[in-house]
């Protein structure tokens, strides 16, 4: 019996990073969307427009793994 | 070409003869068997002439096997999501179900292979051993959902094509190594995986959006979990889709109906897009309620880490070629998810019974495809009487099921489903015996 253990790791090491990445750019995004809000609500015109664009380039990234994971399914 | 046709010609006149396909298939053998349709002209198309009875119930069979697979495994994906709100539970289901229909039509690669290699397919899979798979997974697949336990569909089909195939063609018939390193060690591995990335996950969440007002970041993570939940159910409709297009294709090819190689038809993959599409939208609330609520409290920046953990692991192993559980892998993210959560508590009792479910599928289903397979292999009487025992099975458990029924108006009360334990696996095994 042949067991890929690098094979195995490998798949766990991935995944794992993959999670960790992008919960923690979607948490940025989040961060930086409530950010927005905030300063936005406090009414300072223009000081929430950073933290917007933070928002959009993290919301982005994650869109782009999704993208990434669908185009893997559908080409398997 | 003609050589390579196992078992084609062992089901036309409906009587199975189940260790014909230990035959060496060589021209000898195949002149042997004699009388073999002249089918290789009509390739592609359906002859209906080779729809034996067999045929035809493993077909309905395999579809009600996916219909099961559907609403045993929309909690996956959507559990979470229901759990926090993030979606009402039944646009959660309806999307879940579009979603799985959608899989379906993404990919037909894997429909080629039932098995993955852990059973040996080059024998000829015979339509009475691939009925009695099913009968045992359907059975343990109902079993499971009465009492609220989400358990690997994949894994039940797996435990009963070893079982049928036990039976009806020997130990040999079954690689033990492939189901070692294919299934159990991934089938470990996998949850602890998930879990791993999800509890960590879910600190660095936390930690990332403590300076920022709660109410505005769990809006934004709930929305992150409409799409992270939709990547699961996508997944899951392209794999267990095709589980089942795979076995009405391979059916029809050892009837002769489809040359050996052949890509299952458009009807196939409609027809398995369905069932488990209508299957998901019937929502098996019973293990949404464990999963979304039985296992942890979960917020939504929980619920997005445990996500996107499983449909990363899920991703990522299928991409290596893991037949790994969808179910157990979406456990695993919820269990890390709830340690990882800021209360750091999980309901053990629970994780428990979900633990001890998963060691037992692949035997349970093993034992019931077996006796299935002994009974079925009897002829045509013996398929009507595991079919008959089947509907009974099936027809008893949601009766007791409807004692305490589950559905999406209370799926989140947290009081837990109660059934009588001792009576439902009772009433499988006694029909089957009989």
């Amino acid at each position: 019996m042949q067991i890929k253990w690098a094979a195995l790791a490998e798949t766990a090491g991935v995944s794992l990073a993959v999670t960790l990445g992008v919960v923690v750019v979607f948490a940025l995004g989040n961060l930086a969307l409530s950010r927005r809000e905030a300063a936005v609500a406090s009414g300072a015109t223009g000081k929430g427009v950073p933290a917007l664009v933070a928002a959009g380039v993290c919301f982005a990234a994650c869109a782009a793994v999704v993208g990434y994971g669908i185009s893997l399914i559908a080409s398997k | 070409m003609e050589t390579q046709r196992p078992g084609q010609s062992d089901v036309t006149n409906g009587t199975p003869t189940p260790f014909v396909v230990n035959l060496p298939f060589t021209e000898a053998s195949y002149g042997r068997r004699g009388q073999q349709r002249q089918s290789d002209h009509y390739d592609d198309c359906l002859g209906m002439e080779h729809i034996t009875f067999l045929v035809a119930v493993v077909i309905i069979t395999a579809l009600a096997f996916d219909f099961t697979n559907g609403f045993h495994d929309t909690a996956n994906a959507m559990a979470t999501s229901i759990a926090t709100g993030a979606l009402k539970p039944k646009v959660a289901v309806a999307i879940a179900a579009v979603l799985n229909f959608a899989g379906a039509f993404l990919s037909v690669k894997v429909a080629t292979t039932i098995s993955g290699g852990i059973v040996n397919e080059k024998s000829g899979l015979q339509p009475s051993i691939i009925f009695a798979a099913l009968v045992g997974a359907i059975l343990w697949n109902l079993l499971t959902w009465l009492k609220g336990l989400p358990s690997s569909s994949s894994h039940a089909l797996y435990g009963g094509l070893i079982g049928a195939t036990v039976v009806g063609v020997g130990l040999h018939g079954v690689n033990f190594s492939t189901v070692v390193s294919k299934i159990l060690i991934p089938a470990v591995a996998s949850p602890i995986v998930a879990g791993l990335a999800s509890w960590g996950a879910t600190k660095l969440a936390y930690l990332i959006t403590r300076g920022a007002p709660k109410k505005s970041t769990e809006k934004g993570f709930k929305r992150g979990q409409m799409f992270s939940s939709s990547l699961i159910s996508l997944a899951h409709g392209t794999n267990d889709a095709q589980k089942t297009m795979g076995i009405i294709t391979l059916t029809l090819v050892s009837a002769g109906a489809l040359h050996k190689g052949a890509q299952p038809p458009t009807w196939v993959i409609v027809s398995a897009g369905l069932a488990i599409a209508l299957g998901t939208y019937m929502g098996g609330w019973r293990i949404i309620r464990s999963m979304g609520s039985g296992l942890a409290d979960i917020r939504p920046p929980q619920g997005f880490s445990s996500e996107t953990a499983a449909a990363t692991v899920i991703l990522t192993s299928s991409h290596m070629g893991y037949g790994l559980s969808t179910t157990q892998v979406c456990s695993g993210g919820i269990m890390g998810a709830g340690l990882g959560g800021p209360s750091g508590k999980l309901r053990w009792g629970m994780v428990r019974r979900m633990v001890y479910t998963w060691g037992l599928t692949l035997p349970a289903a093993a034992a019931v495809s077996g006796a299935a397979a002994f009974v079925a292999d009897q002829g045509d009487w013996g398929v009507a009487l595991v079919g008959l025992a089947l509907v009974l099975g099936a027809g008893s458990m949601w009766l007791l099921s409807r004692r305490q029924p589950v559905h999406a108006d209370n799926v989140n009360e947290t009081t837990q489903v109660e059934v009588p334990v001792t009576a439902a696996p009772a009433a499988p095994t006694t029909t089957i015996a009989a």
